[in-house]
């Protein structure tokens, strides 16, 4: 019993700094400003600002889930297939961009893209045309996939690892093909990992606002942007909260298809 | 030749996550003010760099930022991990739930809830918000390090140590605490880089003149990038990769949404 009570410090912190809060958003984003209940702060993502920014926030981070989905998988295989210790130098190397600074690696593309950048500067030493990407949804796409990549790579590898080879083997035993191997036994049973490697590229590109901000010139507003706004220019903390309502309800969308698919999901959460 | 696919693969990806950090520390001794010129080696921009007040507040406050809200997260979240590991399934199901919700929720959404707390209960935007926030995001990474290896530990031992006379207290630091201590540091390295990286938290619940690392990146930044934002690449590069070796753990790394 006196054991449980160490928990109340924290117990206490949650309440305060995780429920509270979140019951806040969900209490401004359903008052207007006398703190009469109403549902025009949703419904302002159907504002066309608004609706264009999910839209475009949608669309440019399915691309790049599916952009990292199709680099990692080949990547996390051939990992696999070194047969190296899960914690070697070789391993480290693709998933440590990811604890480098989020907003410096996003500069460094600025530095490569810009119309006088590292890249076109190289190209014009070549006598090459120089490339327009910096400012357009291309460049965003690119910092998005170049940022999360990490965590596509990270769990499909985790999953790969733990496939029993002798089921490989037997499946290789039985008859079937490289090809048919794959798609029979190793990518089903790798499902679980590329779940949660869609969702961990997912839910940050869909809500990232510096990326955008850095990459895009401050021209292309994707959701988060609009919500950024909201909060830190505008002070329309209801709409704002409102439009995150409405995130959110996406994340509990992927949050949801993730758990039905991820069998490990119970030792991975707790 | 599948071999030789596969270096070229590997090769290549490589080149793609590290060409644009190379560049930059390349950049960062650079001895021209532009970085389409290159005009010799030199170290000067770390030179401005230090000499720069505002960079360096802003160190100042990262680190200690960084270092205050580990530790409160890792003394919190350790005494919550045992509390919670001496509750009934349901309600422990329920505490590790609330714990994941930071860790599943996005970033801005976090960020502007806890903006929207503390404007509610008119507390001060500045270190100390910035401080409450870090502490709040790191508890979770502690928990999800900490719990684990208190899982590991064999009730059995505990109860002999209580058995042979000792108190409570004496067999958990004597018995129990030798065995989660790994956990429990890496916890504590784990909150304390998170912080380092954070942007979008501090981003909401800072106070003007008040800067952290990333916020004061991210303002220069949007100026326009100067060469000492270079030099500071580099610097923070190269002190992420020394702790990372000093973790050296890459598979225990991000435990949260690695879900597997």
């Amino acid at each position: 019993m006196r054991k449980k009570l160490i928990a109340g410090p924290y117990m206490l912190w949650a309440i305060a700094f995780i429920l509270i809060p979140l019951a806040m958003v969900f209490y401004y984003g359903l008052t207007d400003k006398n703190g009469s209940f109403t549902l025009s702060n949703i419904a302002s993502i159907s504002s066309p600002e608004a609706l264009k920014s999910l839209v475009l926030a949608l669309g440019l981070s399915l691309l790049s889930t599916v952009i990292c989905l199709i680099l990692a998988y080949p990547l996390a295989m051939i990992l696999n297939n070194l047969k190296v210790n899960q914690n070697s130098f070789i391993v480290l190397i693709f998933i440590l961009p990811m604890w480098m600074n989020f907003l410096l690696r996003t500069m460094a593309w600025q530095t490569l893209l810009e119309k006088t950048g590292v890249i076109n500067q190289l190209l014009g030493l070549l006598h090459l045309p120089p490339l327009n990407i910096i400012n357009t949804p291309t460049a965003i796409v690119l910092g998005m996939v170049y940022n999360f990549l990490p965590f596509m790579v990270l769990p499909i590898y985790n999953v790969l690892v733990k496939i029993d080879p002798n089921v490989v083997h037997a499946a290789r035993d039985l008859g079937a093909n490289g090809f048919t191997t794959f798609v029979k036994i190793i990518f089903p049973l790798s499902l679980p990992g590329v779940i949660s490697g869609i969702t961990m590229v997912f839910v940050p590109s869909l809500t990232t606002f510096v990326i955008s901000d850095l990459l895009g010139g401050g021209k292309i507003l994707l959701i988060g942007n609009v919500i950024e706004q909201e909060f830190k220019q505008v002070n329309n903390w209801h709409v704002g909260s409102g439009l995150s309502i409405v995130l959110m309800i996406f994340i509990i969308i992927s949050m949801f298809i993730t758990n039905k698919y991820d069998r490990d999901g119970e030792g991975a959460v707790l | 030749m599948k071999k030789t696919a596969q270096r070229i693969y590997l090769a290549l990806i490589f080149v793609f996550l590290y060409a644009p950090i190379v560049t930059l520390m390349v950049l960062s001794f650079n001895g021209s003010k532009f970085r389409t010129k290159w005009d010799g080696f030199s170290t000067k921009w770390y030179v401005q760099l230090f000499r720069n007040e505002q960079i360096m507040s802003a160190l100042y406050n990262t680190l200690a930022i960084g270092l205050l809200s580990a530790l409160f997260a890792t003394v919190l979240g350790t005494a919550a991990c045992i509390g919670i590991h001496a509750m009934k399934k349901k309600s422990r199901m329920v505490w590790m739930g609330i714990t994941n919700i930071p860790m599943l929720n996005a970033e801005i959404v976090t960020g502007i809830s806890l903006m929207l707390l503390f404007i509610a209960f008119g507390v001060n935007f500045g270190f100390m918000t910035i401080l409450l926030g870090h502490i709040t995001f790191n508890i979770p990474y502690v928990i999800l390090s900490v719990m684990p290896k208190l899982r590991q530990t064999d009730k059995a031992t505990y109860e002999a140590a209580m058995d042979l006379g000792a108190s409570p207290v004496k067999a958990f630091f004597k018995v129990v605490f030798p065995d989660i201590l790994p956990g429990v540091l890496s916890g504590f390295l784990l909150s304390f880089t998170m912080s380092l990286d954070d942007f979008v938290i501090t981003h909401f619940v800072k106070g003007a003149g008040v800067d952290t690392l990333s916020t004061k990146i991210y303002a220069e930044v949007r100026k326009g990038i100067k060469p000492e934002m270079y030099a500071l690449s580099t610097i923070m590069f190269v002190s992420v990769l020394l702790l990372l070796l000093i973790i050296n753990r890459p598979s225990r790394k991000k435990p949260q949404k690695s879900a597997v």
